[in-house]
């Protein structure tokens, strides 16, 4: 996991490894401080000022230096871990975008987006506690010990006698309530889910009047929250007074001992300034410890995070542009071989069962199926979003896991059923379908899918602002700027997915008119409600639970009298009534 | 819904007054006892040091001399008392540490009840016009920060200040000289340490400012992750999210910087006052300078000088701890004023009096208000003029007349809007999106109020009818479907919190839903998460029809109820709906006509004004707005 994760240091090594190194220094120099403090003390008792001079100056200048050491390790710890940060978000999103559609589907959007952001920072938070704190408190103790060591060997046992006391204490807390964490987090995000579930529903619940019933629901679930998480705080509020325990204790013992050997041997083994120095030190210590065991804290905690960040950072796609994939694509015929497919190994249910079709180049294909019946599955299929779980689809003649993805994807174009423009003028949002299409090519396209026409009404034509998710035009003509983004990729294959919906018989039959006389090479399938839709493709298909139960052009289906029939009647009837 | 922003509003005066007071409200005795042991625990670590001092001049330095004979009970004496105040200490941090938990917590979660509690009795407004990120964040983030202020800043700074107290009472003591200088160095360490708490807290804010900004960006992308494959747009998608993430990396490097050096450089400092007592003190000691403090007037000695030191450092140590707590203590505060602003929300307004009962019909043919299940229902009506109750059948009539209404004042939506609807009829709306379809709705259950008498339910003026009762009496089923966290069955039961399995599934199998619940993995015991993210649309929405239905509503509004639902399905989905509603007053907005074609009446809305009103036949021959729609001349939306 840290190796997955420590790729993501790149340029960032050096400040991360800067700040621990500075660090050092600075414990140093922290340690040094009071060995020369407690010489000046010693000197202040001595008959001239020259040594006490002597000792300032050593002093100001050490300060200095461990200014400067400890403002260089604080900058390039905020500058590692900001940057590791950075990276390792860079590296998710990019390695997001080379997911599948499944693959999305399996993390779930909104926990991707968790991901990136509340995760990594719990990370960031605590890789800088790691490369400040990490390496700060167990120098400060070797240190401290070491120093307390030179001063008096007797007095420095204590100090090591109680840090296993405080170390056991202190991390059997930690281990001791990790566990109930991962359970309180888990309740917590339920009881903010429970909140969003009812900020967002907020109209379900007052027209059920369902106010109480929520308020008794969500006092449930915030009383619970709370009675563990004061159940673990309790527990954690052990540390502190462990933690004043064990420094009275120290500071008891070495008071008395201390002064003892003091009187003992009349200050030769031992000077008052040394005691005051030893028992800095054993305040150093012992405040190392409890850092220490934060650290491990934040470690644990963030442990979690670490986890998921890394789930994402180490899943590989399952769908990949095979090596050396073709990149010529021969004609726009498609082919359905057996084709079975579900969006998951677990799924019971197949999406898509025993699926055979064959689709000429430059024909016409019109799909009908109700709620629910997989059409957007069956032409997901063909561009490669997701994988056949069993059989061949072929495009061009070719297994679709054969070419290069982008090949494919470039030659067969989607217009979702779910239309998404993104912010930018609709000349940007032209140029996804062809980066470096002509104002005039931009034009055509848009005259063929019938959007020039109201584009010319906007008073800045093509260089109309697009607000984010297309907010300030109508659905029918986001619809049509999405159709020309997909012309302007001159693919072999279009896909209409439901996408004329909101655009008017007339002007939908002024589309496909379009189409059928200035790309009729491109083979088109079509996705529709309406049967007015379809009803003029070469070939037809009826999709009812993941099967085609009907086949044939508009007056085959019409006479077969079945699913079809009920569908155009349904549609048709009432208006010929009249 | 966008997501939270973070905003920079000046938090009201008085907040953290306020945020007190609320923690006493609830935890008077425990606050009580916190702040005892606070101040035992604070006296107990300076009064060690006092003892450490006696220790030294009364005990080691004529012991020196003595022997340790002669001051062995002394010593023992003075580490015995170390050791009681040490025990002390020991005691009532353990004791104020375990509190604090128990009022942490506890605050938070009475916090968190009454806001959800306020929450439930907003009107419809407030989550209109607040985005429900940044209600979230009052949940999560302030709350968050809340907890860090109570439970870590409050205890540390009300001991550090303590501690800082004490201090500089025994400063005065020893000296006025030194304690003069000290201030002078304490006035120069605040300067800096009050330039670097202040960039902290604003980069730390503008850093939650570009992270709310790179989730944005991050939601909008994931959204449109399918379009940005199939125009294989990956590698621009990575150029933009890079701007966006290096804005993130400086705002964030910037944050933590500013709190990072804070510590060294107030510890050097410390240092550096440390050498300037050293060197003033010296001099004094030679020089042989008169020493003012309450002790007294005397000679500055060497013991003066070294306990000076030692409370000079442990007081900059102080000093850098209190502030390293200044951004999070005004961001809990500020946390706070959020989350009192939430709780300060005015509630909806409902001055009905008129309740919705069952009742029988007595022997004369009047209506008798029952305890029992009865299927017929009545309004109840006081007239304070008389005094006199009135029961008035629930019917599902409802009428409106000269209806105007705007969300604000300078937008007005609806013109003019007369409607009538007699029980067991289908009225439908057709038109654009922002004609005004939704609005009417919203008036009729009361999520937006008018004034008095405009629309009458049975007669009667639906202001005068507490609005719960109302609700009960109608129906909803919205076109953006919100499921909760829990089974199918539970769902839909939350239409009628008593219906029994039976009822449910004859629910759904009105709504039509009953075929592909079934073959979800585990039927009706299905959990659904994150708003039913496993069913399409169109299942979402049979499901809020089944959960509808089982409520069994007088009246039913359905607002694009079925607009992800196929034309076939909706057909079957419609009958059940047709028998269900028998006698009933339903109302219909859809964009498609298929669905509103067997309506009793369809009105057309434009711009908020109805143009045509009829059934479908006679729309179709006005040859108007209606016939060009059903004819697909003209586009909606």
């Amino acid at each position: 996991m840290l190796k997955t994760l420590m790729k993501s240091l790149r340029e960032y090594k050096t400040p991360s490894l800067l700040s621990p190194l500075f660090v050092t220094f600075e414990v140093i120099l922290e340690c040094i401080i009071p060995l020369v403090m407690a010489s000046l003390i010693d000197h202040m008792k001595g008959a001239t000022l020259t040594p006490v001079f002597q000792d300032g100056v050593v002093l100001i200048i050490l300060a200095m230096a461990s200014l400067y050491c400890g403002r260089r390790a604080a900058i390039e710890a905020a500058k590692g871990s900001a940057g590791f940060a950075k990276n390792l978000r860079q590296d998710l999103y990019f390695n997001i975008q080379s997911f599948s559609f499944a693959d999305v589907d399996k993390f779930s959007t909104s926990s991707l987006v968790t991901r990136m952001t509340t995760d990594v920072t719990n990370v960031q938070t605590a890789f800088q506690m790691v490369i400040r704190g990490a390496v700060r408190t167990p120098l400060m103790i070797i240190f401290s010990i070491v120093m307390s060591l030179t001063i008096n060997v007797r007095m420095a046992l204590i100090f090591i006698a109680v840090i296993p006391f405080l170390a056991v204490v202190l991390f059997g807390i930690v281990l001791y309530i990790h566990p109930v964490f991962v359970r309180i987090f888990k309740k917590y995000d339920a009881m903010n889910n429970s909140v969003q579930e009812n900020v967002g529903g907020i109209r379900v619940v007052k027209s059920f009047v369902r106010e109480d019933y929520e308020k008794e629901k969500f006092h449930k679930r915030s009383e619970d929250v709370c009675k563990d998480f004061t159940f673990a705080e309790k527990v954690l509020a052990w540390n502190n007074p462990t933690m004043v325990f064990s420094i009275s204790l120290t500071m008891v013992l070495v008071s008395f001992i201390g002064a003892r050997i003091i009187i003992t041997t009349k200050g030769s083994s031992l000077s008052t300034g040394q005691l005051s120095s030893l028992i800095t030190y054993g305040i150093q210590i012992l405040i190392a410890m409890m850092m220490l065991s934060m650290v491990f804290v934040l470690i644990i905690i963030s442990q979690e995070s670490a986890n998921r960040i890394v789930e994402v950072l180490e899943y590989q796609s399952t769908l990949t542009s095979p090596e050396n994939g073709k990149t010529e694509i021969a004609d726009g015929s498609v082919e359905f071989d057996n084709v079975s497919f579900k969006y998951s190994e677990r799924s019971k249910r197949y999406a898509l069962s025993d699926v055979n079709l064959q689709i000429p180049s430059g024909s016409s294909l019109g799909i009908i199926g109700g709620t629910g019946s997989s059409k957007t599955t069956l032409i997901q299929l063909i561009s490669r979003l997701y994988d056949v779980t069993e059989g061949v689809v072929k495009v061009g003649g070719t297994d679709v896991r054969q070419y290069d993805l982008d090949t494919l994807r470039n030659q067969v174009a989607v217009v979702l059923q779910k239309n998404v423009l993104f912010s930018g003028t609709i000349k940007d949002n032209m140029r996804w379908g062809d980066k470096n299409a002509t104002d005039e090519q931009i034009e055509h396209a848009c005259k063929l899918a019938q959007a020039d026409e109201f584009i010319q009404l906007f008073p800045q034509k093509y260089d109309t602002y697009i607000e984010q998710g297309g907010s300030n035009v109508s659905g029918g003509q986001k619809q049509r700027l999405c159709i020309a983004r997909a012309l302007l990729k001159k693919p072999k294959i279009l896909i209409l997915d439901d996408s004329t919906s909101a655009v008017d018989t007339k002007t939908d039959a002024l589309i496909r008119r379009a189409f059928r006389e200035e790309i009729p090479d491109t083979t088109r399938i079509i996705i529709a409600q309406r049967i007015s839709s379809v009803q003029d493709c070469d070939n037809i298909i009826v999709l009812d639970g993941g099967r085609i139960v009907e086949q044939g052009n508009h007056d085959q289906l019409i006479a077969a009298n079945g699913i079809y029939k009920e569908i155009y009647e349904s549609q048709t009837t009432r208006k010929e009534e009249n | 819904m966008p997501r939270g922003k973070a905003k920079i509003t000046p938090v009201k005066k008085g907040t953290a007054g306020r945020l007190f007071k609320y923690i006493f409200s609830h935890y008077k005795a425990r606050m009580i006892l916190v702040m005892i042991c606070i101040v035992i625990a604070g006296v107990s670590s300076t009064g060690a040091t006092f003892f450490l001092q006696r220790l030294i001049d009364d005990v080691i330095t004529p012991g020196m001399k003595t022997g340790l004979s002669a001051v062995w009970p002394k010593l023992v004496r003075t580490v015995a008392a170390m050791a009681v105040i040490y025990g002390t200490g020991v005691v009532a941090s353990f004791l104020y540490t375990r509190s604090m938990a128990t009022v942490t917590q506890g605050t938070l979660m009475n916090f968190r009840n009454d806001m959800f509690d306020k929450m439930q009795s907003l009107p419809i407004k407030y989550f209109d016009t607040h985005a429900h990120g940044d209600i979230m964040s009052t949940y999560t983030n302030d709350t968050d920060a809340i907890r860090q202020l109570i439970g870590q800043s409050l205890p540390m700074v009300t001991q550090s200040a303590l501690t800082i107290a004490a201090i500089a009472f025994m400063m005065l003591y020893y000296s006025f000289w030194l304690s003069l200088l000290v201030a002078l160095s304490i006035v120069l360490m605040l300067r800096v340490a009050k330039k670097y708490a202040t960039a902290s807290s604003k980069y730390m804010m503008r850093q939650q400012i570009s992270l709310a900004k790179e989730e944005g960006f991050v939601e909008e992308m994931m959204e449109g992750t399918k379009v940005i494959k199939v125009f294989c747009h990956e590698g621009e998608s990575k150029k933009d999210f890079q701007k966006i993430n290096e804005q993130l990396f400086e705002d964030s490097n910037e944050a933590n910087k500013a709190g990072n050096v804070l510590m060294p450089i107030l510890s050097n400092m410390g240092n550096l006052m440390y050498v300037l007592i050293a060197f003033v003190g010296a001099i004094m000691v030679f020089e042989g300078a008169t020493n003012v403090g309450f002790s007294g007037f005397g000679l500055m000695t060497a013991g003066i000088i070294i306990s000076y030191l030692g409370m000079a450092r442990q007081l900059s140590q102080t000093i850098g701890q209190i502030s390293m707590q200044v951004p999070m203590i005004a961001m809990g505060i500020a946390g706070a004023g959020r989350v009192f602003e939430l709780i300060d929300q005015e509630p909806e307004k409902d001055d009905g009096y008129v309740t919705l009962v069952r009742c029988r019909k007595g022997e004369d043919g009047s209506l008798v208000e029952t305890r029992e299940k009865t299927n017929l229902w009545a309004w109840k009506h006081f007239h304070k003029a008389d005094g006199t109750t009135t029961y008035t059948l629930l019917r599902g009539d409802i009428e409106m007349e000269h209806v105007d209404f705007g969300y604000t004042p300078e937008k007005q939506v609806l013109y003019d809007v007369s409607l009538y609807a007699k029980p067991g009829q289908k009225i439908a709306f057709v038109g654009a999106t922002g004609a005004g379809k939704t609005t009417i709705t919203n008036l009729i259950n009361r999520f937006y109020d008018i004034p008095d008498g405009k629309i009458r339910y049975d007669g009667i003026n639906i202001n005068k009818i507490r609005k719960p009762d109302l609700r009960h009496s109608l129906g909803i089923v919205l076109q953006d479907v919100n499921l909760f966290t829990g089974t199918v069955m539970d769902n839909i039961r939350y239409g009628r919190l008593d219906a029994t399995d039976e009822e449910c599934i004859a629910a759904a199998k009105l709504a039509n839903a009953d075929d592909f619940i079934t073959r979800l993995p585990d039927g009706y015991d299905t959990m659904l998460t994150a708003n039913g993210a496993q069913l399409s649309q169109g299942q979402r929405q049979l499901i809020s029809i089944a959960r509808a239905a089982v409520a069994d509503p007088p009246a039913m509004i359905l607002d694009e109820a079925t607009s992800s639902i196929d034309t076939r399905t909706e057909a079957l989905v419609q009958k059940g709906m047709d028998n269900l509603m028998k006698g009933r007053t339903v109302f219909v907005i859809a964009h498609r006509l298929s669905t509103v074609r067997n309506s009793d009446a369809i009105m057309v809305l434009d711009h908020g004004h109805i143009i045509e009103r009829g059934t479908h036949e006679q729309l179709l021959e006005q040859k108007g707005t209606y016939y060009q729609l059903y004819t697909g001349a003209f586009e909606l939306e």
